[in-house]
């Protein structure tokens, strides 16, 4: 009963319904070795949204991922082009993106400035110092070491290096989640700040917490995307960061806080990615995306709306029942 | 987020001390100095015709940041202004190329502006939807309805008389962009701070429940500043539309960011509850004076962004900083 309810359950629904509507026009889209490249190519977007959904529990929104991503990337671009071995670079843009997230952290932790307006501000001091670094030149392919491009797209057992990196976090931050403090951290600390802090949880800590983890999601993700594209600009992933919270808002992430699941985190990303994968294939224009993945949001928290006003916020419901 | 406390003086100073101490009169001074340090840095500053041209700068921004601010100060926030405008020009753009005169734009633009701050207020107010994601969502959704008519095109088609919004004077120096903005000022001053309207959103802002129960109707107040909101995206993107001559969807992009700035410069809290016109006026003034004194020293624009996302987190920062730091 529970499950059929749950909103991931709605979720995958909506996902096979969607596939089976591409398909009975385009069978072509469905065959495994397709929906691996749709995975694959939805796999930057499933590593941020899990650290945006780390920030979202804990009642803030990181709108700075995208642009941490794109400086990142950059980095990763221009050390390679100095020169530095591939680990080196892999460890350098994990540590500068939770650097960069740790900045966002301290203010909203130490200052108790909102996030929204940290993030705006850092959105674009972040890929203004992509331009102060490079005075906008572009870094091409011909740039750019094969070790560098190659490792993203590496083939091991049938699937890319990049998706078995999204699949990996996908699985450690599903632990995360699930089975560590800090994980029960970002939950209690969006459901209830107050409560949070009378069982010994720092508040701000826990946001910090969920900043840098949202921060070197970004910067690893940042190698990929400039490495699988083989390039690097001032704009690469403009604009990304809303793509980020709606696939965690059509996920079922409450934006109030304390309420989502890896599961949706995971669907939610997959079905924006579906959907752009899908456009070129049914033949609508590519510039309908931005329209759709926006009436997507829309209808996502419409829809969360009503059923958690029905769910509210009841805890123990079946013990609720017995009485 | 954080409840505060607020305390409450025994004896209030007088009135001259507190207007000294105020965050306009900071802004005051800040614009004062910058206008020196320009008049100082470029010889071509003190310009009447470039002053006057530079006031472009923040004149349509401005325009949407007072209906902004009363939206803030309710406690809700508008992130879909920029793509209100992309759209409201897109439809002016496309009744142009149809053979639409001067006066049907004007009417198109303003009822585009009205329709979308209609939807974004309807979701929030009737639904009760958290107002930063819808209008997250409803920035994609307008501009990319933009994306959708337009594709890579552009509309170029404007008839003559439309230029008379962006690129005409009223008197000498003064734009017709300029007297606008002076209009809306004073009547974002006198509707915030002189009416009963004005009180009832202060009111939400610091508590909207306490609010409700006191007989104010939330939601519809709510809903008219949504409304707004979106009739001075559409007054702006009149003026951007018709300064620019032509419309592309990436139109007005990252103006949110710009128009919140202001807004948070002009002393208005992000939780809602307090702030001023005037501020909004003075955070204008010093946005336009940087930006046009950076371009005169030929600072690229993305510095610019950088200059202004540092204001932005560094006059909410430092006073809690140095609350902090005193106690």
């Amino acid at each position: 009963m529970n499950l059929l309810k749950s909103r991931e359950t709605v979720l995958g629904v909506a996902i096979l319904a969607l596939l089976a509507l591409i398909a009975s026009r385009f069978p072509g889209f469905v065959t495994p070795s397709n929906l691996a490249r749709v995975l694959t190519d939805t796999s930057p977007l499933i590593l941020l949204a899990l650290g945006q959904m780390a920030v979202i529990l804990t009642k803030c929104i990181d709108l700075s991922v995208a642009a941490n991503l794109a400086l990142c990337g950059m980095i990763a671009a221009l050390m390679n082009g100095a020169g530095v071995p591939l680990p080196l670079i892999l460890v350098a843009v994990i540590a500068l993106g939770a650097a960069l997230g740790a900045v966002n952290g301290l203010m909203v932790w130490k200052l108790g400035i909102p996030s929204i307006v940290v993030t705006l501000g850092t959105m674009t001091i972040y890929r203004g110092t992509i331009f102060l670094l490079t005075n906008g030149a572009w870094i091409n392919a011909h740039q750019m070491s094969e070790g560098f491009k190659a490792f993203p797209r590496t083939v091991i057992a049938g699937l890319p290096v990049m998706t078995w990196i999204a699949l990996a976090v996908v699985a450690g931050v599903a632990v995360l989640m699930n089975r560590t403090a800090l994980g029960r951290a970002f939950h209690a600390v969006g459901g209830n700040p107050h409560a949070a802090v009378y069982t010994g949880i720092s508040v701000g800590r826990t946001q910090f917490a969920a900043f840098v983890l949202a921060g070197a999601l970004a910067g690893l993700t940042g190698y990929l995307w400039v490495a699988r594209y083989a390039v690097a600009y001032v704009d690469i992933a403009g604009g990304f960061e809303l793509d980020v919270v709606a696939a965690c808002v059509i996920g079922g992430i409450a934006i109030a806080g304390g309420s989502g699941t890896v599961a949706g985190c995971v669907m939610g990303a997959l079905f924006l990615g579906i959907i752009k994968n899908a456009l070129p294939v049914v033949g609508i224009s590519p510039f309908w995306q931005m329209a759709i993945s926006g009436a997507a949001i829309l209808i996502a928290i419409a829809f969360n709306a009503t059923s958690q006003r029905e769910t509210g916020r009841i805890i123990l419901k079946q013990a609720e029942h017995l009485t | 987020m954080s409840t505060t406390t607020r305390q409450i003086p025994d004896r209030l100073t007088s009135p001259l001390s507190r207007a000294l101490k105020s965050w306009e009169a900071l802004l005051l001074v800040v614009a004062v100095a910058i206008f020196i340090a320009n008049s100082l840095a470029s010889p071509y500053f003190l310009d009447p015709w470039n002053l006057s041209d530079a006031s472009f700068n923040f004149t349509e921004k401005a325009m949407i940041a007072f209906a902004m601010a009363m939206l803030i100060i309710a406690g809700e926030i508008d992130l879909s202004v920029g793509s209100i405008i992309a759209l409201a020009s897109t439809v002016m753009g496309a009744a142009a190329a149809a053979g639409a005169g001067t006066p049907s734009l004007v009417v198109l633009g303003l009822g585009t502006g009205l329709v979308c701050g209609a939807f974004n207020g309807l979701l929030v107010a009737r639904f009760g939807l958290p107002s930063i994601v819808v209008t997250i969502g409803t920035m994609s959704l307008f501009r990319g309805i933009s994306y959708i008519a337009l594709g890579d095109g552009a509309y170029t088609q404007y008839p003559g008389s439309f230029a008379w919004f962006g690129q005409g004077y009223v008197w000498w120096v003064i734009t017709v962009e300029l007297v606008i903005f002076a209009l809306a000022a004073l009547a974002f001053g006198i509707l915030l701070h002189r009416t009963n309207f004005g009180r009832m959103v202060f009111a939400i802002g610091n508590n909207a429940t306490a609010a409700r129960f006191s007989g104010i109707r939330v939601e519809k107040i709510r809903f008219i500043l949504f409304l707004l909101t979106g009739l001075m995206s559409g007054i702006a993107a009149i003026c951007l539309t018709s300064r620019l001559g032509s419309t592309r969807p990436s139109i007005a992009s990252g103006f949110e960011l710009e128009v919140v700035t202001i807004v948070v410069l002009g002393g208005v809290s992000i939780l809602g509850g307090s702030g001023s016109i005037l501020g909004v006026v003075l955070a204008a003034l010093v946005m336009g004076l940087v930006t046009f004194g950076l371009g005169l020293l030929n600072v690229p624009g993305i510095v610019m962004s950088i200059i202004v996302g540092l204001l932005l987190i560094a006059v909410i920062a430092l006073p809690r900083l140095w609350t902090k730091l005193r106690l």
